[in-house]
């Protein structure tokens, strides 16, 4: 009845070299795309090249953009962070409580915030490393804890009376430039998870743990600690994205970046990591989260509905998947040249 | 944090793994059927109105769509995989019920509901298709067709509402007819919860579900035909949204393209408070309905129980948590038990 299965086997090979070439062209496919938008989009929709145009995709981009950057290695390692909306969510309202509370020093109102923002990562740590339970039920439990906590501390409420010159400060664009100052944290933050995840032993470690958790443990990789740290790091820095949030739109509601986490999983994944852990990179990321910015500003300016955007990204991210694997298929087909009729199921 | 009952001293008979696997079943599913009946009871006891009829018909009414949405939810859950297109898939369903009414107002309910089931099912086609044959993970594939369903739900609608009015009053009186005090809608609900119960308990194909969620490889090794059975899943599971979103339709009058917008996820929460693991292999249909109801009578108990109503999603967090906690620990045991007993570990 199973006889058949062992001829099967070669078609899955575990691409012992291939894992490298793939990811590399990928992120190298995505640049491609972005700069093709770029480049067609600057010469045949009417705004495109304005500069006004990048400040805006850049603004819209940034809490997606931040939020990207941990969740790639959290995802690398094999897990999968789906609370931090939520998160941003559940720190514009406590931003907005403590304002209204009293507390009027911005450092003070931001350090509060991330240091929130950690504790609430610590808890996805605790409950996945601690309680060993799976990541994803884990973060669909707090991201509804996490919001209806947002919802306890501000209700239905919007707090929306801050300094005007916060609002300002917080979107206000480099000297000389139209770039959004904030980039710089961004980019400052991308070099830091970039270099931590290509260029340190923890960051090969990631891609050890996200291959083989067991080995990886087995050969001496603290594989629970580091994924702890990983949700503290996811939790801070969705925190940062709630502060940008809050003071960019100067609103602290309950339901804030509802929504946002498929966004940032779609852009993840759209930028070449798998879902399984173990392969992508943040260069092939960040792409994606600028490509996914840029077309989306870029077809509303040519009057695309924005629903067709809708219809794009999830073509695009079903395509990153289904793509590289119809190819490796067709591949592995060629090589075994004419084989019997078992191929017909998968 | 149900206390887990001492077991009665060890089975006497020798068969140790089907009874521990059976108990397991057992605790679980009336740990959850326990969980309601305290809350319940509880509400009643603070105002016996909640008991009335009326408002047992809205606790049925409000509980049908989630728990149909939660038996197709399941199916999928259980062979180790999810389906995060589900809101999708009711959205469109449901609009295009709509315009069928509007087109064809003499059409017969029937139809409509083939319709409907019929729409959901070439949906869950394209779900399972491209995850059976191009081998890539569910997670990725349904977040994409989220947004493409979606979308094309958007484009369709074209920001149009269809109301009440529009839809003929024998299919609006299907939304809030009653059978000897019980509604219409959930007598769909009831069949389709054991209906899929059967199926999956007594059916060889069932119990294959079940065998790829445990073990995918050994399930292949075996001989069963993983790619089809994971297929039917996901169509079945698309069917079921369809019939949702008709039923969604039916009970709401009005439609527009935000049906069921964001409802994967509580979908997915629901599935797991009722004692499906997240990684297949195990857990009900029976469980899993129970879940939605759970889910959505903790919704309307905490505003009779004097609680703000924006605890409702902290709370729902909270028992999500719970639930998988509690599935870890009676996993543990489990285990223990089958490894017979002694201190061999884990």
């Amino acid at each position: 009845m199973a006889v058949d299965t062992p001829v099967r086997e070669p078609v899955t090979p575990p691409r012992p070299r291939g894992v490298r070439g793939v990811l590399g062209s990928w992120d190298v496919l995505v640049l491609v795309a972005l700069v093709l938008v770029i480049v067609v989009g600057s010469m045949t929709v009417d705004g495109v090249g304005n500069p006004r145009f990048y400040r805006f995709v850049i603004l819209e981009a940034i809490p997606i953009a931040l939020i990207a950057l941990p969740m790639t290695l959290v995802v690398i390692t094999g897990e999968i962070d789906l609370s931090v909306a939520s998160t941003v969510g559940l720190t514009c309202s406590v931003l907005g409580a403590l304002w209204q509370a009293g507390v009027t020093s911005l450092p003070l109102l931001i350090a509060l915030s991330l240091a929130l923002g950690a504790v609430l990562g610590a808890v996805n740590g605790v409950f996945v490393t601690v309680f060993g339970l799976p990541s994803l039920a884990v973060t669909i439990g707090t991201l509804a804890l996490y919001r209806g906590l947002a919802y306890v501390v501000l209700g239905d409420r919007a707090v929306a009376d801050y300094p005007v010159d916060w609002a300002r400060d917080m979107i206000a664009p480099l000297p000389g430039t139209v770039i959004p100052w904030f980039v710089l944290v961004v980019a400052v933050l991308a070099l830091l998870f970039g270099v931590l995840l290509h260029a340190t032993p923890v960051g090969r470690g990631l891609y050890a743990i996200g291959n083989n958790a067991e080995a990886s443990a087995y050969s001496g990789i603290a594989v629970l600690k580091t994924k702890f740290w990983l949700f503290v790091a996811t939790g801070v820095v969705a925190a940062l994205a709630g502060v940008f949030w809050t003071f960019r739109f100067a609103s602290a509601r309950a339901d804030n970046a509802n929504g946002l986490e498929l966004s940032v999983v779609a852009a993840v994944l759209l930028g070449g990591v798998s879902i399984f852990g173990g392969r992508g990179g943040l260069l092939g990321v960040v792409a994606a989260v600028a490509l996914l910015g840029t077309l989306r500003n870029a077809l509303q300016l040519a009057d695309v509905p924005a629903n067709a955007l809708t219809i794009v990204t999830g073509t695009l991210l079903i395509a990153s998947v289904v793509g590289p694997n119809v190819v490796r298929m067709a591949r592995g087909r060629l090589r075994r040249r004419r084989p019997p009729e078992e191929r017909t199921q998968p | 944090m149900t206390a887990p009952a001492t077991t009665p001293a060890p089975a006497p008979e020798r068969a140790a793994p089907a009874s521990a696997v059976h108990r397991l079943f057992v605790v679980r599913e009336l740990g959850i059927a326990l969980a309601l009946v305290l809350l319940v009871a509880v509400t009643f006891a603070v105002n016996t109105r909640f008991l009335s009829a009326q408002n047992i018909k809205d606790l049925l009414l409000g509980a049908t769509i989630l728990a149909i949405l939660a038996v197709g939810q399941a199916i999928v859950i259980i062979t180790r995989n999810v389906d995060l297109s589900v809101g999708s898939i009711l959205g469109l369903a449901a609009f295009a019920t709509g315009t069928l009414f509007v087109d064809n107002p003499g059409l017969p309910i029937p139809v409509a509901l083939l319709a409907g089931i019929a729409l959901g099912a070439v949906c869950g086609a394209i779900n399972g298709g491209l995850i059976a044959a191009a081998r890539v993970p569910a997670l990725v594939v349904t977040l994409g067709t989220l947004y493409v369903f979606r979308g094309l739900d958007y484009t369709w609608a074209t920001g149009q509402q269809i109301n009440a009015a529009d839809m003929p009053p024998g299919f609006l009186r299907l939304g809030t007819a009653s059978i000897l005090g019980v509604p219409v809608l959930a007598l769909f609900a009831v069949v389709v919860v054991v209906g899929a119960g059967l199926f999956l308990r007594s059916y060889r194909s069932g119990r294959e579900l079940y065998a790829i969620g445990s073990e995918p490889d050994a399930a292949r090794l075996y001989g069963i035909p993983v790619g089809r059975r994971v297929f039917w899943a996901f169509v079945t599971s698309g069917a079921l949204a369809g019939l949702a979103g008709v039923l969604h339709a039916a009970r709401f009058g009005t439609i527009d393209a935000n049906a069921g917008l964001g409802q994967e996820l509580n979908v997915v929460a629901a599935v797991v408070v009722g004692g499906v693991a997240i990684f297949g292999g195990s857990g009900s249909v029976y469980g899993a309905a129970l879940g939605a109801v759970l889910l959505t009578t903790i919704g309307s108990a905490l505003p009779v129980l004097g609680i703000n109503p924006f605890w409702q999603r902290a709370a729902v967090g909270v028992l999500i948590l719970a639930a998988i906690g509690l599935d870890r620990s009676l996993a543990v045991r489990l285990a223990r038990r089958l490894a017979g007993g002694t201190d061999r570990g884990r």
